[in-house]
C-alpha cells in the first residue's frame, strides 16, 4: 500500500512536471524553400538566424524549453500547407517563421488563423498579408512590395526613368510587386508602357527582354525574384539592354543575388533592402555569428528578419508566460516596442504590419569592392513612417474593425 | 496579316531566333539522351545533372585559370569520364534488366549529385562570365543579336550534325547499331561490345557536359539548372520518338520556336506548351514524331 502511494505521489510529481514543462515550451517551425531558388536568401540561413535569437532571447536559462525544426515548401501552397497543418496539429509547433514566395504565405497565414497559432513573414513580399489578407495572428516582418516599390520606383522615376516596362513572375507576389511599384510610378507622374509575365523558375529571358528592348520604356523593372532576377539581369547585360540606355530596376534583390551575380555584372543597380549586414558594430558581429555556422555566407535581410522576429516573439513570451493563444502572443507584440541590434527601435502596426527604417542601395563597382560581401553603398534612408504602406490604404479588415 | 497578330514582322522575326537558339539547347540535350537510349537502352535521368555538372567543371577550371575555350573541351571530357565510371560500375549491372531499374538508378544518381553541389554551393549559383572573344553583339536591324547567342546556335548546329552523321553514316557507328540490335553476333566479329556501350554512354554525358559549358556564360551556373530543363528535354525526345537521332534534333529546334512564339503570344503559357504538344502527339502518333513502331 505505502508503495503505491510512493508511486502514486511519484507519478503526480512527474505529471506536474510535465505539465509545467508544457507550459513553458516553445516550438518554432522554419517553413521555407531548403532547396530551391530562394534557398540562399532564406532557407537554412533563417533556420540559424532563429536559433541565434533563441540563444540570445535568455530564455533557456529561465527555464524555457525551445525548439527549432524546418521544413521545405518547394515553393508549393499545398505543400506548404500540409507542413503547417502537421506542424501545429501533430507536431506542436507554435510558430511558423521566414516562408518566402507569397502564393505560401497567403495559404500559410489563413491555417495560421484558423488554428490560433503565430505567422511570423519575413521571407514572403506580397502586401496583402498586411492588406487585405491581413490577420490577428500575422505579422509580415521585414519588407513588403509596397516598400520596395515605393524605395526603388520613387526614386528612379525622380531622376528621370518615367516610362516603365515589367518583366513580372507569374504568381502572387510578382503581381503583387507590379502593382505596388506601378501605382507608385504613376503617383509619381511616370508610366507603366507594357509588361510581360513569365513563369516562375524560367532558364532563358532573352524573349522577354526583346519585348522589354522593343517597348523603348526608359525603365525595365524586374518584378521577379531570386534566380529570375539574377538570370534576368546577366541576362539583360549580354542583350545590351542597358548599353541601349534603357535602365534596369531589379525590385527586389538579396544579397546572395547580388554575390552570384558578380560585381561586374551587377555593378550600379538601384534597388530597397531593409537591411544590409555591414551597417553597423551589431549587424557585424551577427553576420559573424552567422557565418560561422553557414560559411562563405552573409545574411540576408530575410534570415535578419527572422531573427528579429523570433527576439521579439519570446520577449511576448517571457511577458505572457505562455504561448498557447496565438492571437494573444501577437496582440501582446504589438502592445511592445520592438528593438535588435538588427534593426534598431520599431514597432508592429494594428494590421501586422512591422515598421521600421529601408534603404535604398547601389550596388558597388568592382573598382569600389574590398572583397566578397563587399557589395552596397548606402544611397538614402526612408524612415519608418514613410516606408510602408499607410495603414488606412491597405483594406486590412483588422483596421476598420478598429475603428 | 503582321498586324493582325499585334506585332511587328521585326519583333517576330527576333523572336524566331531567339527561340532557335532555346532550340539548340533542347537539341544537343536531347540528341544526347536519343543517343543513349538508342544504342543502350538506358533512360538517362542523370542528364541534366550531367548537363549541370559540365557547367560546374568549367567553372572549375576558370577558378584555376583555365578559360572557356579549352573548358569547352576539357569539361566534356573531364565529365564524360565521370559517365563512363557511372556507366562501368553501375549502368553495367543492370543491362538486360527493364528499363525502369536504369531510370530509376540514373534519377537517385541526379537527385545526389545535385544534393552535394548544392549543399557546397547554395542554390543561387556562380557568375560565369561571356569569354572576351564573343562579348558584344551584332545589330541585324530587326534585333540584337549577342555573338555569343549567334555562336551557341552555331556551334550546336555544327555538333548535332556530326553526331548524326557518326552514327547513321560511319562503319562505327553501324557497328555500334549492329550491337544494339544482336550484340552476341556482333561479339562474334570480335567487336568489344562492353567497351563500345561504355564509351558510348561516355560521348552521351560529354554531349550533355557540352551543352553545360555553352550554357554557364547564359544562365548562373546553379545546382538546379539541369533539373528545371531536363522534364523539358525528355518531353522533347519523347515527341522526337525515343532513341531518334534526327527526330531529336529536328524536334528540338523545332521546340524551341513553338516555345519562343508561346513567349509573345501568351507567355504565361511558355512552360506548358511543350507538354500540351507532348500529349496530343502521344495520342496521334505514340512511338513519336520520326519512332519506327515497334
Amino acid at each position: 500500500m505505502k508503495k503505491t502511494i510512493a508511486f502514486a505521489a511519484l507519478a503526480a510529481t512527474l505529471l506536474s512536471g510535465t505539465a509545467f514543462a508544457q507550459e513553458k515550451t516553445i516550438k518554432i517551425g522554419n517553413l521555407s524553400d531548403q532547396s530551391g531558388l530562394y534557398a540562399d536568401a532564406t532557407g537554412g540561413g533563417s533556420t540559424i538566424a532563429a536559433k541565434l535569437a533563441v540563444e540570445d532571447s535568455g530564455l533557456l536559462a529561465k527555464g524555457w524549453k525551445i525548439e527549432v525544426v524546418a521544413g521545405d515548401h518547394q515553393n508549393k501552397a499545398d505543400i506548404g500547407t500540409n507542413i503547417a497543418r502537421q506542424w501545429y496539429d501533430v507536431d506542436k509547433v507554435d510558430l511558423i517563421v521566414d516562408t518566402p514566395n507569397s502564393g505560401v504565405a497567403l495559404a500559410v497565414s489563413t491555417l495560421t488563423k484558423e488554428k490560433n497559432k503565430v505567422f511570423l513573414n519575413s521571407g514572403a513580399a506580397t502586401s496583402d498579408l498586411s492588406g487585405k489578407a491581413c490577420s490577428p495572428n500575422t505579422i509580415h516582418w521585414t519588407y513588403d512590395t509596397y516598400a520596395l516599390a515605393n524605395g526603388t520606383g520613387k526614386a528612379i522615376v525622380k531622376n528621370g526613368g518615367d516610362s516603365w516596362f515589367f518583366l513580372t513572375a507569374d504568381y502572387a507576389f510578382g503581381h503583387a510587386l507590379e502593382r505596388d511599384t506601378g501605382a507608385v510610378v504613376e503617383a509619381n507622374g511616370g508610366k507603366v508602357v507594357g509588361k510581360v509575365r513569365h513563369p516562375i523558375n524560367s532558364p532563358d529571358f532573352s524573349s522577354y527582354l526583346l519585348q522589354a528592348q522593343a517597348s523603348k520604356a526608359k525603365v525595365v523593372g524586374l518584378a521577379n525574384a531570386g534566380g529570375d532576377t539574377t538570370n534576368s539581369i546577366k541576362q539583360a547585360a549580354e542583350f545590351g539592354i542597358t548599353a541601349g540606355g534603357q535602365k534596369l530596376a531589379a525590385l527586389l534583390l538579396f544579397i546572395t543575388d547580388v554575390h552570384a551575380l558578380g560585381l561586374s555584372v551587377a555593378q550600379g543597380l538601384t534597388f530597397t533592402e531593409a537591411f544590409y549586414w555591414d551597417m553597423n558594430d551589431g549587424t557585424r558581429a551577427f553576420a559573424d555569428r552567422f557565418s560561422k555556422q553557414k560559411p562563405g555566407f552573409k545574411p540576408t535581410m530575410v534570415q535578419a528578419g527572422v531573427y528579429s522576429a523570433v527576439r521579439h516573439y519570446l520577449k511576448a513570451a517571457d511577458a505572457l508566460g505562455s504561448v498557447s493563444d496565438g492571437a494573444k502572443v501577437v496582440a501582446k507584440m504589438k502592445e511592445m516596442p520592438t528593438d535588435d541590434a538588427l534593426f534598431g527601435q520599431g514597432s508592429i502596426r494594428a494590421d501586422g504590419r512591422k515598421l521600421h527604417p529601408v534603404y535604398l542601395f547601389e550596388v558597388k563597382k568592382p573598382s569600389e569592392s574590398k572583397g566578397a560581401w563587399d557589395y552596397y553603398k548606402l544611397m538614402g534612408t526612408i524612415p519608418a513612417d514613410q516606408a510602408f504602406r499607410p495603414m488606412d490604404k491597405g483594406d486590412c479588415p483588422l483596421v476598420s474593425a478598429a475603428k | 496579316m503582321f498586324e493582325l497578330l499585334g506585332i511587328s514582322p521585326q519583333a517576330l522575326f527576333g523572336q524566331l531566333l531567339l527561340g532557335l537558339i532555346n532550340g539548340a539547347f533542347y537539341a544537343l540535350l536531347s540528341l544526347g539522351l536519343a543517343v543513349i537510349f538508342g544504342m543502350l537502352n538506358i533512360v538517362n535521368f542523370a542528364h541534366g545533372a550531367l548537363y549541370m555538372m559540365g557547367a560546374f567543371c568549367a567553372w572549375f577550371l576558370l577558378q584555376y585559370g583555365v578559360g572557356y575555350w579549352p573548358a569547352l573541351i576539357l569539361a566534356p571530357i573531364i565529365i564524360g569520364l565521370f559517365g563512363v565510371i557511372i556507366e562501368r560500375t553501375m549502368l553495367n549491372k543492370l543491362a538486360g534488366l527493364d528499363h525502369l531499374y536504369g531510370l530509376l538508378l540514373t534519377f537517385g544518381v541526379a537527385l545526389i549529385v545535385q544534393g552535394v553541389f548544392q549543399n557546397y554551393f547554395g542554390s543561387s549559383g556562380l557568375p560565369y562570365a561571356i569569354p572576351d572573344l564573343l562579348k558584344g553583339g551584332q545589330n541585324l536591324g530587326f534585333m540584337y543579336l549577342p555573338n555569343y547567342r549567334a555562336w551557341v546556335i552555331v556551334f550546336s548546329l555544327i555538333i548535332c550534325v556530326a553526331t548524326w552523321f557518326l552514327i547513321e553514316k560511319t562503319k562505327l557507328g553501324a557497328y555500334l547499331r549492329a550491337a544494339t540490335e544482336n550484340p552476341t553476333l556482333v561479339r562474334a566479329f570480335g567487336v568489344n561490345v562492353p567497351l563500345m556501350i561504355t564509351l558510348t554512354y561516355g560521348f552521351g554525358v560529354a554531349l550533355a557536359a557540352l551543352a553545360g559549358v555553352l550554357a554557364a556564360p547564359i544562365n548562373q551556373v546553379r545546382p538546379l539548372m539541369g533539373a528545371d530543363f531536363i522534364i523539358v528535354v525528355f518531353a522533347v525526345v519523347v515527341i522526337g520518338g525515343m532513341g531518334s537521332i534526327m527526330g531529336s534534333i529536328v524536334t528540338g529546334f523545332t521546340l524551341g520556336l513553338i516555345e519562343g512564339l508561346t513567349k509573345v503570344f501568351y507567355p504565361e503559357a511558355s512552360n506548358t506548351v511543350v507538354f500540351v504538344i507532348m500529349a496530343i502527339v502521344l495520342m496521334i502518333k505514340p512511338a513519336g514524331l520520326f519512332g519506327r513502331n515497334v
